[in-house]
């Protein structure tokens, strides 16, 4: 029996660390990608023209990416504009009165878009805005990166918005506001750093996304800030340029690289810090 | 006002319009997806009736003789998708199972916090470190000695390449692991508590509680944080195209290499001429979000059909 005893515990210990030695095989790719983008892209970024000029023929020293940090300013701005208001208002309504079955729907078909294939999406931007004006153009990556934050800035600016208490809107009802300033004026702004948050997420997400950017936004190698024209995107500078066989330009694609996942992960930091101060005052309420 | 009173409570409100604004405007992610959908059909359409359904099976892919067939994209979609499942699956699963354990939450936090993170890298990074770090490392140290010692076993044979259904799916299982590890936690925490205790109680030792009381309990949710993840790795893009060697054939062995229904869209749409050829693409992305769709509704449904009897 004691032996028996002695064998579970044995055999438990060493699911135990099993169990964990994966975990820490699970954070081995993010070490090794943030690692290797880092050294090799820090060469690159250290260049003050790396953000100072527009990409240079091969073999032309001095090239730069600041075309394509302009382009994914600008794309993702107007992509930010498209879908932000859209998606906070769709997370009030499912925050505020979520129980019924059509908040259902929406919610269902909120997730569905998140796992929409986003090469699909940048399809749906070319048949939509690219074939009927002829031309690539900034406005078609940014309304087919408007597609794919939507469902981020529903879903995340809706878990904000159910975190607070519904005592604060039933206040406001009380003392006779119509249920558009509970809404805007009383209960958007005390989840207002959620949903900001939330927002930036569906930024930072937007901003690496290249599929979508591919027959829309299509990439330009010149300075432009015209969003009717084509324009370039930091991501697409990594596609293109990783997939030629030159060092110099392999290195560019690094450094660019690099940009995007220092934005990321600062966003995505960021985020978590004020999300979770955003979870200790909900609880004080 | 008593009158007032006496009506029934609907008729007392008056009608609340911003509620209505807040609907309508919530119908633009319903109505996104079936915009998407009508809008590829209408791109697809030459296509599909040129080709039938004869072109879900046809094997070629020949744009100068206009025959196009998606069978080799569908098979590398599907390939690389369940090679990749089945790598991260026991990763995933380990994951979970630590962080929905009890105790410790900083730790936790932290554990959770880098698998997140995972998530958050842009695909493309991915893609670029993919091919100058990672498949040459598989290839010298899997691919090569694999192939050459199973080289009997047809799907593990060789020439291997540095670029290959094998590379693709084993960066797809870096990418979905996020998916997979955070559901199947949060369905895992759903399991009532007093389950977990009640084990204990009953002098389960650890894994005793974990394998037969906690994974039976959340059987259905992480069946559908698999399918979810599952979903994830059919669509992916980018990542893929640069390392699966984009050669629309359906090879033998898992080291050669091979095409995805999004890869080939994304390299090939915008040097698609003529009328048969873009559609043909168009035609592969219906195929492609059609199947995500339904997966993704499905592994959903999964998920919340365990995530809700908690309550």
């Amino acid at each position: 029996m004691r032996l028996r005893n002695r064998a579970r515990r044995l055999r438990s210990t060493l699911a135990v660390s099993a169990a964990y030695a994966l975990t820490g095989i699970a954070l081995v790719p993010l070490a090794l990608v943030l690692g290797y983008t880092a050294a090799k892209g820090l060469p690159a970024v250290t260049h003050p023209e790396f953000f100072l000029n527009v990409e240079r023929p091969i073999g032309i020293p001095g090239g730069g990416v600041s075309h394509a940090i302009a382009g994914t300013a600008i794309m993702v701005g107007l992509a930010s504009m498209l879908s932000i208001p859209v998606g906070v208002v769709g997370g009030l309504y499912l925050g505020e009165c979520g129980g019924g079955r059509w908040a259902g729907w929406v919610r269902l078909a909120a997730d569905v878009l998140v796992g929409a294939p986003s090469i699909a999406i940048g399809l749906f931007a070319y048949a939509v805005l690219v074939v009927p004006l002829h031309h690539f153009s900034g406005w078609s990556g940014a309304v087919a990166l408007a597609v794919l934050m939507l469902p981020v800035v529903i879903r995340t600016s809706e878990g904000a918005i159910a975190l607070i208490p519904t005592s604060l809107s039933e206040s406001g009802l009380a003392l006779g506001l119509p249920r558009w300033r509970v809404s805007l004026q009383l209960v958007l702004p005390a989840a207002a750093p959620g949903v900001i948050t939330g927002a930036l997420l569906a930024v930072a997400r937007a901003a690496g996304e290249t599929a979508p950017l591919l027959f829309t936004g299509f990439g330009n190698r010149f300075w432009n800030l015209d969003p009717t024209q084509p324009m370039s995107a930091l991501p697409l500078i990594v596609f293109h340029d990783a997939l030629t066989p030159y060092p110099s330009l392999q290195n560019q694609a690094w450094g660019a690289a690099l940009v995007l996942v220092v934005l990321v992960l600062l966003v995505n930091l960021s985020s978590r810090w004020v999300l979770r101060r955003q979870l200790r005052l909900a609880g004080q309420l | 006002m008593i009158q007032a009173l006496r009506l029934p409570l609907a008729e007392r409100r008056p009608p609340d319009r911003f509620r209505i604004f807040a609907v309508a405007v919530s119908c633009v992610a319903p109505l996104a997806i079936l915009a998407i959908v009508v809008v590829l059909y209408r791109e697809a359409a030459p296509a599909v009736s040129h080709f039938g359904a004869g072109f879900l099976l046809a094997r070629s892919w020949n744009p100068v003789s206009l025959d196009f067939g998606a069978l080799p994209f569908i098979y590398g979609t599907v390939a690389t998708s369940f090679i990749a499942l089945a790598i991260a699956l026991p990763v995933g699963l380990a994951v979970a199972i630590v962080l929905a354990q009890p105790g410790a939450q900083r730790l936790r936090a932290t554990i959770g916090t880098g698998v997140e993170l995972l998530a958050a890298i842009p695909s493309v990074v991915y893609g670029i470190w993919a091919l100058y770090v990672m498949a040459p490392y598989l290839f010298n140290h899997v691919e090569l000695p694999v192939s050459e010692r199973f080289s009997f076993i047809g799907l593990l044979s060789g020439p291997a390449r540095q670029t290959s259904l094998f590379t693709a799916a084993v960066v797809l299982a870096v990418m979905i692991l996020p998916t997979l590890s955070a559901v199947s936690r949060d369905v895992m925490r759903a399991v009532p508590s007093g389950l977990r205790e009640s084990a204990i109680a009953l002098g389960a030792t650890w894994w005793e509680t974990t394998w037969k009381v906690i994974l039976p309990a959340a059987r259905a949710g992480i069946f559908g944080a698999s399918v979810l993840a599952l979903g994830r790795a059919l669509g992916e893009t980018i990542a893929v195209t640069m390392v699966i060697g984009n050669r629309p054939e359906i090879p033998a062995s898992i080291f050669s290499p091979a095409y995805t229904l999004a890869s080939v869209i994304a390299n090939e749409f915008t040097e698609a001429t003529g009328v048969l050829y873009p559609a043909a693409l168009a035609e592969l992305g219906l195929v492609l979000i059609l199947v995500t769709l339904i997966v993704n509704m499905l592994a959903l449904l999964l998920v919340r059909s365990t995530s809700r009897t908690r309550r």
